[in-house]
């Protein structure tokens, strides 16, 4: 029996199979669901790390002692892991540790679409790419071969067409595997110039190894077609070229992106009149054809901006549009939203009635940008808030502390928050931090992190105490308020600008997406009393909207967080009466 | 002039949270089961947040691209009125509508940046387009939740799809939660009859 799985899914069972032992991952859309079904393997230990660096830390120490290791990321979260990446590619492993990365071409849910094929170049480690669930399962499972036969780290990198697409996948059995005794090996493991020295023309046997590898690896396969036209793809573009041309071209689809094969691209060229490469975002392997002497067509044809489909490629070869209705009236936009009763919403208010310069990061708040609140001015990356406060502060000798402050969820302040505020403390500024901490990683899909107590499988776990930290790193001046209550949050909000050194303000409440999370009745616009003014309209709260000249509120949508009423200045926003 | 016909498409539009998840896990669930290659593509993260949710299903003997284009879908299964329009363009000309005449307001409609268009099912309609509108969250109150107003929509769906009753309903039993599953087939009885 076939099964229906996301691509991420197949990936799980590919490590499930494969006999991987360890995985330790930081959640990032597209690649959170990969991490997430792993952990449905009791075989497997998963655990969410603070961040990416530290997850790939932790699976080079289980490769060390010999287990086969995992850790997965989205493709900006390999930034964070670079540093590790670049010199395990030196020492290689001992079981075999395969990292996952999702690129996100069209950034559906990211803040660049950089793509992950330079990092498999620049580290010299080999990366394979599925294109569809099959594969991902297939590659997942190859790739472990690959990392103990070539004594590398593998990349398996994922988009979020195949991460998030279901298809159908023949799953097997897992081969349970004994660790690999670890055995000290110094000249291996310990990158020190002497001994980095000594590895680094290793790591170039290797490549060249792999490049006869990929040669002649069923991973990189021909399909022939004729001989008017030759496509080289792989990934999704694979998917885009069989759907416009089925059979009639010839195709050579490479599952190995890295290193890419000389003598297969050669013969294949060789084969047809015409040879074009149909890449998503840069021209990665059209660069190689050509480097190689290989005349392709490519990138004068195709974008390297956005996601691909079916339409670009058919465009690009000069086929017309499909037939098909358009309508004249304009559509309005439906950009995402904070949810209504989001704890958030309260806080960013504050910040945008007292017109607060605010720098902001990575999360469901990011979504504080949004009109009405358009209560954020920057949006980096991960951590950029709080350390980017700081060099904002200093610029102007802290002339603008008064009105800035920095806005950060608690699983992004584990993430790479604290180091910025060790910065603020010790090379003090008077900067204001605001975590945002909703007691779990949301825009992910809810992970629990090392501030919400519990871990991946919902277990109890050590909780980071979040103000005793922020003490500890330095910050005198720390405190809780509740974003549901707008007065205690302006009173904190404007005390803490101006106090005359670093403070930390928590804004403290669950998700209210949260299971555990009870809400409230539904709140109701007395028609009489609305006076039209639209107050209420500020927060942005999808639940709120006009009718008629009056407010009007969603009883659907509702939970009853009061901050509305809060914000009336006629009383006409009531909570029902208990009878009880 | 596309060389890879023999694909059926079937788009679930709708507005993050109102639930085409669990339609297109039984839409899936029912064509494996019917023995078709099947893939499903929808976009998690930053788009769910009461954004425009956009999901394929497509089934045939071989399915290649995992995603629906203009003028692909056989058929638009639509939450929401302005989704409708929004993805119209992806409807083959002889395509299906089935639409929940539902309005929920957008960000820009609520903060007044935007106006909500009147009567766009009308104008969808007079494109010649097939259009199957109802009530589904009324039927869906009628069946015992809100929440199964996807599968009072599947049920609509089911009128025009070729694949026989009580093949829904065994994919209902295998992919709702069994204390959930007689309201579900309720909700999904409520949208096939609808109008009968």
């Amino acid at each position: 029996m076939k099964d229906l799985l996301i691509g991420n899914a197949a990936v799980a069972r590919g490590l499930y199979e494969a006999g991987c032992k360890v995985v330790s991952s930081y959640p990032g859309t597209p690649s959170t669901e990969i991490t997430e079904f792993a952990a449905e393997y009791d075989e497997i230990y998963c655990e969410w790390a603070p961040n990416e660096k530290v997850a790939m830390e932790v699976a080079f120490g289980a490769s060390l002692n010999g287990a086969r290791s995992f850790c997965g990321m989205k493709h900006v979260g390999l930034n964070v892991a670079a540093d590790p990446l670049f010199t395990l590619s030196y020492t290689g492993v001992n079981g075999g540790l395969v990292i996952a990365v999702a690129d996100d071409p069209g950034m559906h849910s990211s803040q660049n679409e950089q793509d992950s094929r330079h990092y498999a170049i620049a580290a010299k480690v080999p990366m394979l790419e599925p294109a569809d669930s099959e594969e991902a399962y297939e590659f997942a499972k190859a790739a472990f071969d690959i990392s103990e036969q070539f004594d590398t780290p593998v990349i398996l990198r994922m988009c979020t067409r195949i991460a998030h697409s279901q298809s159908l996948v023949e799953v097997g059995e897992r081969a349970e595997r004994d660790n690999i005794p670890y055995v000290k090996n110094g000249a291996k493991f310990i990158m020190m110039p002497g001994n980095a020295k000594k590895r680094h023309p290793v790591v170039e046997e290797r490549t060249l190894k792999l490049t006869e590898f990929a040669e002649t690896s069923p991973l990189n396969r021909v399909e022939a077609g004729g001989t008017d036209l030759g496509i080289i793809c792989s990934g999704t573009c694979y998917q885009y070229v069989k759907e416009v041309f089925g059979d009639s071209v010839s195709v050579l689809k490479l599952g190995m992106v890295n290193p890419l094969p000389v003598e297969k691209i050669k013969a294949f060229a060789a084969t047809v009149k015409r040879l074009v490469v149909i890449e998503e975002l840069d021209g990665v392997i059209e660069t190689h054809c050509k480097s190689i002497g290989v005349n392709v067509e490519g990138k004068e044809l195709f974008t390297n901006i956005g996601e691909f489909s079916q339409k670009t490629i058919a465009k690009a070869f000069g086929l017309e549009d499909k037939a098909h209705e358009t309508i004249e009236t304009a559509v309005p936009l439906r950009p995402p939203v904070m949810c209504a009763g989001c704890p958030h919403r309260g806080m960013y208010y504050t910040l945008a009635k007292n017109k607060i310069t605010v720098l902001g990061d990575i999360g469901c708040y990011t979504l504080g940008a949004q009109p009405p609140l358009s209560a954020i001015d920057s949006t980096l990356c991960m951590g950029a808030s709080v350390s980017g406060i700081h060099g904002f502060n200093k610029a102007s000798n802290n002339a603008d502390s008064g009105k800035t402050v920095c806005v950060i969820g608690d699983s992004t302040f584990m993430h790479s928050g604290m180091t910025g505020l060790v910065n603020i403390a010790y090379n003090n500024s008077n900067s204001t931090v605001i975590i945002l901490d909703n007691s779990i990683t949301g825009m992910t899909g809810h992970q629990q992190n090392p501030t919400t107590g519990y871990n991946i499988k919902g277990d109890p776990a050590a909780k980071v105490d979040l103000e005793t930290l922020c003490h500890a790193i330095g910050i005198n001046r720390v405190r809780v308020v509740d974003p549901y209550n707008l007065a205690e949050c302006e009173k904190a909000l404007k005390e803490e600008l101006a106090a005359d050194e670093a403070s930390v303000i928590i804004s403290r409440r669950p998700c209210v997406l949260l299971k555990y999370v009870k809400t409230n009745p539904p709140v109701k616009v007395d028609k009489d009393k609305c006076k039209s003014c639209k107050m209420c309209m500020k927060l942005g709260c999808p639940a709120i909207s006009i009718h008629n000249g009056k407010a009007d509120i969603d009883a659907t949508l509702c939970v009853g967080c009061d901050v509305c009423k809060q914000l009336c200045p006629f009383g006409a926003i009531e909570s029902p009466v208990c009878n009880s | 002039m596309f060389k890879h016909m023999n694909t059926t498409s079937v788009m679930i539009v709708g507005v993050g949270g109102q639930g085409s998840l669990l339609a297109s896990k039984l839409l899936g669930r029912l064509l494996v089961n019917e023995g078709y290659d099947v893939k499903v593509s929808e976009v998690h993260g930053m788009s769910q947040r009461g954004g425009s949710v956009v999901t394929y299903v497509r089934f045939g003997d071989k399915v290649y691209s995992p995603v629906i284009e203009t003028g692909e879908a056989d058929y638009i299964i639509s939450f929401e009125k302005l989704e409708t329009a929004r993805y119209v363009e992806c409807l083959k000309t002889d395509g299906k509508i089935v639409v929940n005449t539902q309005q929920i307001d957008p960000m820009p409609v609520i903060t007044g940046a935007s106006q909500y268009p009147e009567n766009i099912l009308d104008e969808v309609s007079a494109k010649g387009v097939h259009v199957d509108a109802l009530d589904a969250l009324a039927l869906a109150e009628k069946a015992g939740s809100l929440k199964t107003v996807n599968i009072v929509l599947m049920g609509r769906l089911a009128k025009h799809f070729g694949i026989a009753y009580d093949k829904w309903i065994k994919a209902i039993e295998q992919t709702v939660a069994p204390k959930f599953v007689e309201m579900n087939k309720k909700a999904f009885e409520l949208g096939y009859s609808f109008g009968d």
